[in-house]
């Protein structure tokens, strides 16, 4: 199998902080991989990287084979990578349809190279609020959502971009049982039509399901790379998250 | 409606009240609405960057000086009619706004704004040192008295403001509805998922200075033959800046309705002053009406007006209505 994702040693610092140090990665196509760390181990720095929404100074990010370094979040995204962000960040003036509309327009259609009709946009937004279970409020505004449907129409927006990775930065963070296994059925089913999923995740329940591999930062390195089961029995790892 | 129709349109409503201006048979109603039309291209320029993609723009009289002062220069060259010296001033003006755009667009809201308040104050002190286009002193600009067919010079200028009016009106509510519209509401509302779902946001942000930036030297490029003597304190005047962003916030920033309805009255209004108080309540009546909107109607006229139709001003921002009667929309 060949490797979709390659993170090659890479490094970010803030000023004299080190948020990440060499890290490497391989990630590959159609795999369902659990990031899993404690708060302010540099999770969500490694997604920022990855996506281009920061800039990483040292090792380099390898997407399908082509080398991501220098390339802005955009093109990044147009080139199969897309995310969801941690604390959801839709386009509040916009309303659920044109939420999903704005990476069609700009992501796929850009790829394709050609202006889609309009109608077949629009059909496309619908099917995919369907997918989320939104389309009851396709006209409404993202402020009158629940944080659970917040959360839905992040994911959805990300999977209008019809990526080959997704990343799925805490998607399920404050979410009760039931909505967790909401989101969770709609990674797998997506994880099935054959994208690639980074979940990054606190609720170990989530994770443990998820994951066909776990990966674990501690401190802005890697510590722990493989099996769930094997990665949650290593004593590194188990020092990290609760402590000796 | 498409474009082209709507340009039509516009020149029609326009031709009308030229129309009944010739026949009250009064220059100064030409005096006069050239100065709104004026506003109305300001504002609605203003909108483009200000109002579509949320980046306060304090340099109206930049661009507009700019347009102006292009005029004078080529007027001491050598006299070309107005149209072609609208394209000069525009394509001077859309060359600094692409500059500008460059330079600071990385800056977001109040830094982005100082850094278009110094614009302005860089350009006027280059103007006021520029000894050819009459440097602080000020320059005259000799207008015929008439032009075939018009009859009266300032009837001319008037008309040319009217379809350039008609034009920027044209391009917003052409931008509104496009794939760039879209790509410009994301980045009002959020630059960092704009960029995650593919928007390129530097380069709309270009696009949007670029196109504002235009628009104003455009309508500043007739201004040296409307007043007939151009001096840098005026041109440069904080009104234009003042009054560019008031009359969008009056009318309404999300649609291109908005800042047409504010320019219109805000303009109207402060020539009405002129006429009857004096210019220097000019400045007065936008602000106490600045203060009367934020407190009654933050979203504009275009938010009262969608409120008191019992709808919500949010389910029109910047698009069309929006059907009620879609599922699981409220009764």
């Amino acid at each position: 199998m060949t490797n979709l994702l390659e993170v090659d040693n890479l490094g970010k610092r803030f000023g004299g902080f080190i948020a990440l140090e060499n890290i490497s990665l391989s990630v590959p196509a159609g795999q369902r991989v659990g990031l899993i760390g404690p708060n302010g181990s540099g999770k969500s720095t490694l997604v920022n990287c990855i996506c281009g929404t920061l800039r990483n100074e040292q090792g380099t990010v390898r997407f399908d084979g082509r080398v991501l370094d220098g390339s802005t979040a955009h093109q990044r995204t147009r080139r199969g990578v897309a995310r969801s962000f941690q604390l959801p960040r839709p386009f509040v003036s916009l309303n659920l349809l044109d939420n999903i509309r704005i990476p069609l327009i700009y992501t796929v259609a850009a790829r394709a190279g050609a202006h889609r009709h309009a109608r077949e946009i629009e059909g496309r937004c619908t099917d995919l609020l369907n997918e989320v279970g939104l389309h009851h409020k396709a006209r409404h505004l993202p402020r009158e959502l629940t944080q659970v449907e917040m959360r839905k129409l992040e994911l959805a927006r990300a999977m209008a971009a019809e990526p080959k990775l997704l990343i799925a930065d805490e998607a399920m963070a404050g979410l009760t049982h039931s909505e967790i296994e909401d989101i969770l059925v709609l990674l797998v089913r997506l994880n099935e039509q054959g994208v690639t999923i980074i979940l990054i995740e606190h609720i170990m329940r989530a994770v443990m399901s998820f994951s066909q591999r776990l990966v674990v930062l501690v401190s802005g390195r890697k510590i722990a790379d493989g099996q769930p089961d094997e990665v949650m029995r290593d004593p590194e790892v188990e020092r990290a998250y609760l402590g000796q | 409606m498409r474009s082209d129709l709507f340009f039509i349109i516009c020149l029609l409503i326009g031709g009308a009240v030229f129309a009944a201006a010739v026949a009250l048979n009064n220059d100064y109603y030409f005096f006069a609405g050239y100065v709104v039309l004026q506003y109305v291209v300001l504002s609605t320029a203003w909108n483009i960057l200000g109002g579509y993609c949320g980046y306060v723009n304090f340099g109206t009289a930049a661009f507009f000086a700019l347009g102006a002062y292009t005029t004078v220069a080529i007027y001491k060259l050598y006299p070309l009619p107005i149209p072609l010296l609208l394209v000069a001033g525009g394509a001077v003006s859309v060359i600094v706004g692409f500059g500008m755009g460059y330079l600071t667009l990385r800056l977001r809201g109040a830094f982005f704004a100082i850094a278009t308040l110094a614009l302005a104050v860089v350009l006027q002190t280059l103007i006021v040192n520029w000894d050819f286009v009459g440097g602080s002193r000020g320059a005259y600009i000799v207008r015929p008295e008439a032009i075939a067919p018009f009859g009266n010079y300032v009837r001319y200028l008037f008309m040319v403001m009217l379809v350039l009016a008609a034009a920027a009106v044209t391009i917003a509510r052409l931008i509104e509805r496009s794939r760039l519209g879209y790509g410009f509401a994301t980045i009002r509302d959020d630059e960092l998922a704009a960029e995650a779902s593919g928007v390129p946001t530097l380069r709309l942000k270009l696009i949007a200075t670029t196109i504002s930036g235009g628009l104003m030297g455009m309508a500043g490029a007739p201004f040296p033959y409307y007043i007939g003597y151009l001096q840098p304190s005026s041109t440069f005047g904080f009104d234009y800046a003042v009054n560019s962003i008031a009359m969008p916030l009056i009318g309404g920033t999300t649609s291109w309705v908005g800042p047409v309805i504010g320019a219109i009255l805000l303009a109207s209004l402060q020539q009405i002053a002129t006429v009857t108080i004096s210019s220097a309540v000019n400045l007065l009546i936008v602000g106490i009406l600045l203060v009367v909107f934020v407190i009654v109607a933050p979203n504009g006229i275009i938010g009262l007006v969608h409120t008191y139709l019992q709808r919500k001003p949010d389910d029109f921002v910047g698009r069309r209505p929006v059907k009620t009667d879609a599922p699981g929309a409220p009764p």
